[in-house]
């Protein structure tokens, strides 16, 4: 059942110097591209275009962009009635407003109809930083995981968030995805695919697996190669849907690794630690553990600070999965 | 305290939010500036509380709705005696005292945990409520952005406190005409203010928000109001004192850095 090859870049320039781009700037450069190609794309803000990067797009469309302006959950609901006249609809804010202020619209208006809306938000996780917990959005994934059908995608680089961009418009109905506010390093190259509810294996292991998403992914390269330099495999998945998550993926972790790291920029309630445990479980337990933001709220800081302060970091990382190993 | 007094504090508040907002590398000066005066009435002047009680039950309450004006609320809050000063330079690093956004478990003097836009109001309203049941004295004034107006949550609690006639509440719009992404006008229009606040049920008053004599006697005009909350639509400027920021939408959520904090500084000389 083990899956064949890998991709993503784990060699030592990457893990070393990493060259950083925008997934913001990806997003709003893709939705561009998508507006020139297809009439039927239409795009909100709530008065963060320039944060979500969808002012591109308004620059270049005026006529199919609206800046409903602090109102998320009015701009959620204008969203599904454009989505429900046969367009395809992109809403966009801060994570935390879009999934927190708009919750029932989302959940109400858009997913129990199944509109054709797009959710993608940034400034997701505590890498929001100095603003602090007010703007981090440390549940959002929660939030969207519990809606029936929702679909979540939270890619790791600015290569991935163009493939997720123009996946989610190519398919109807509501997704979340989630973006996140500093640059993000390079992982993958332009040819590398994207698919839709399949983790993409960046190493192959057998000691344990790492399971991440988004932000961290980078960091859990390095971490997984600190841990081969003391002779410990390391299984690397970068599981970008988040929901429906990869079980398949899962049942090669159990079978050949035996033990399952999560590490994730999100609490540790609900998210992808939550979404895999919950099928580890019912599948055939094992030792599991997860670094991500205990049942806390966020603070201001630095993005390293906040990284550092809630072990986000490759030398945390080793050490949870030597510890994980003696279980 | 005299007219010039205030204005020397308001000057030296405005040189904290400079420094405080370039020494974290990151804030929101902007829509800081244009609400000095306003902080300054009502914590010099109109407002009774104890800093060294910061949970006396008589106290009139303040919530900063439009929470990103934190640097000038913390200013003052520091200046009045809620902590010292130290504290200021020490704003939006980790372990901080002062968050990013106001938060009342980190911060002695902060009444209320906002950020998100739009839930200021009715808060107010809620403490303005307990203190009718509970027949206090106290007053709750709120401060309010216009771009924040937008959030429908406002105009919902725009309705509950007229429908629960909280006179022992008054509401500040700090009309800095603008928002992120542009004019309140081109964005959303909100206006005519006056009209919608009057058609809600509210006394209105319309001030100068940057002139002391008129904040205050629209503090003392609402006070006396009876049976309907206050709103004091304050005209103002959006980065009031600095050359470079007035009026400018790119000093929104940015910080002077370099030598551009010693031209603000200057400036407010
Ligand atoms: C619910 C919510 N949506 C969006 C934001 C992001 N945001 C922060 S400040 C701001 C603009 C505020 O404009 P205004 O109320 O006019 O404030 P001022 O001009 O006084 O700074 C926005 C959109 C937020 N903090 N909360
Ligand atoms: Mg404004």
């Amino acid at each position: 059942m083990a899956r064949e090859g890998t991709a993503g870049r784990t060699d030592r320039a990457c893990i070393e110097r990493p060259r950083v781009e925008s997934v913001r700037t990806a997003y709003g450069e893709t939705l561009v591209e998508l507006g020139e190609e297809r009439e039927d794309i239409v795009v909100l803000d709530a008065d963060l275009s320039a944060s979500t990067q969808t002012c591109l797009f308004a620059e270049r469309f005026p006529d199919r962009f609206f800046n409903m302006g602090i109102s998320e959950a009015d701009m959620m609901g204008t969203a599904c009635g454009i989505a429900l006249t046969g367009k395809t609809v992109f809403a966009s804010t801060f994570a935390i407003f879009a999934t927190g202020r708009a919750w029932d619209q989302i959940r109400n208006s858009i997913a129990y109809a199944r509109a054709n809306v797009k959710i993608v938000a940034t400034h997701g996780g505590i890498v929001t930083g100095p603003d602090g917990a007010s703007h981090q959005a440390l549940e959002d994934i929660s939030l969207m995981r519990v809606i029936p059908g929702m679909r979540i995608i939270c890619p790791a680089d600015a290569p991935m968030t163009r493939k997720v961009v123009r996946y989610v418009a190519s398919v109807d109905g509501p997704f979340y995805v989630r973006l996140i506010r500093p640059k993000a390093p390079v992982i993958y190259d332009d040819d590398t695919p994207f698919e839709f509810g399949r983790a993409i294996k960046l190493r192959e292991g057998r000691d344990l697996t790492i399971f991440t998403h988004g932000f961290m992914l980078w960091r859990c390269i390095k971490a997984a190669e600190l841990l081969e330099e003391e002779g410990i495999s390391v299984k690397l998945f970068d599981s970008h849907t988040i929901k429906p998550v990869d079980t398949e993926a899962i049942d090669e972790a159990i079978e050949e690794t035996g033990r399952i790291l999560v590490v994730e920029d999100h609490s540790r309630i609900g998210g992808l630690f939550s979404a895999i445990a919950e099928e580890v479980v019912r599948r055939k337990p094992v030792p599991m553990d997860v670094i991500a933001i205990d049942d806390v709220f966020g603070e201001s800081g630095s993005i390293d600070e906040l990284l550092e302060f809630h072990g986000l970091t490759p030398e945390n990382i080793k050490n949870k999965a030597k510890k994980l190993l003696e279980r | 305290m005299s007219i010039e007094e205030l204005k020397e504090i308001a000057k030296e508040v405005r040189k904290d939010i400079i420094r405080m907002t370039g020494l974290a590398g990151s804030g929101h000066p902007g829509g800081s500036l244009s609400s000095v005066e306003i902080l300054v009435s009502l914590y010099f002047k109109k407002m009774k509380y104890d800093p060294g009680n910061p949970g006396w039950e008589e106290r009139d309450r303040f919530v900063l709705s439009k929470g990103h004006a934190a640097p000038a609320l913390y200013s003052v809050l520091s200046r009045v005696g809620f902590f010292p000063r130290d504290e200021l330079w020490k704003l939006r690093k980790r372990g901080a005292m002062l968050q990013g956004h106001p938060s009342r478990v980190h911060t002695p003097g902060v009444e209320a945990s906002t950020g998100s836009l739009g839930q200021g109001l009715s808060i107010a309203n809620g403490m303005a409520i307990s203190g009718k049941i509970y027949g206090k004295n106290y007053r709750v004034y709120v401060l309010l952005g216009d771009g924040e107006i937008e959030e429908g949550q406002v105009w919902e609690a725009a309705m509950s406190a007229h429908r629960f006639k909280l006179d022992n509440l008054c509401a500040i719009l700090d009309n800095n005409d603008l928002q992120i992404d542009g004019t309140v006008e081109e964005i959303m229009d909100p206006y005519p203010l006056r009209d919608k606040w009057h058609a809600f049920g509210w006394h209105v008053i319309e001030v100068n928000g940057h002139e002391f004599p008129e904040i205050l006697s629209a503090l003392d005009e609402a006070e006396k109001v009876k049976g309907k909350p206050t709103m004091i639509i304050a005209h103002t400027v959006k980065g009031k004192g600095v050359s470079y920021m007035e009026g400018r939408k790119e000093w929104h959520g940015k910080a002077p850095q370099g030598e551009l904090i010693e031209r603000a500084l200057k400036d407010l000389e």
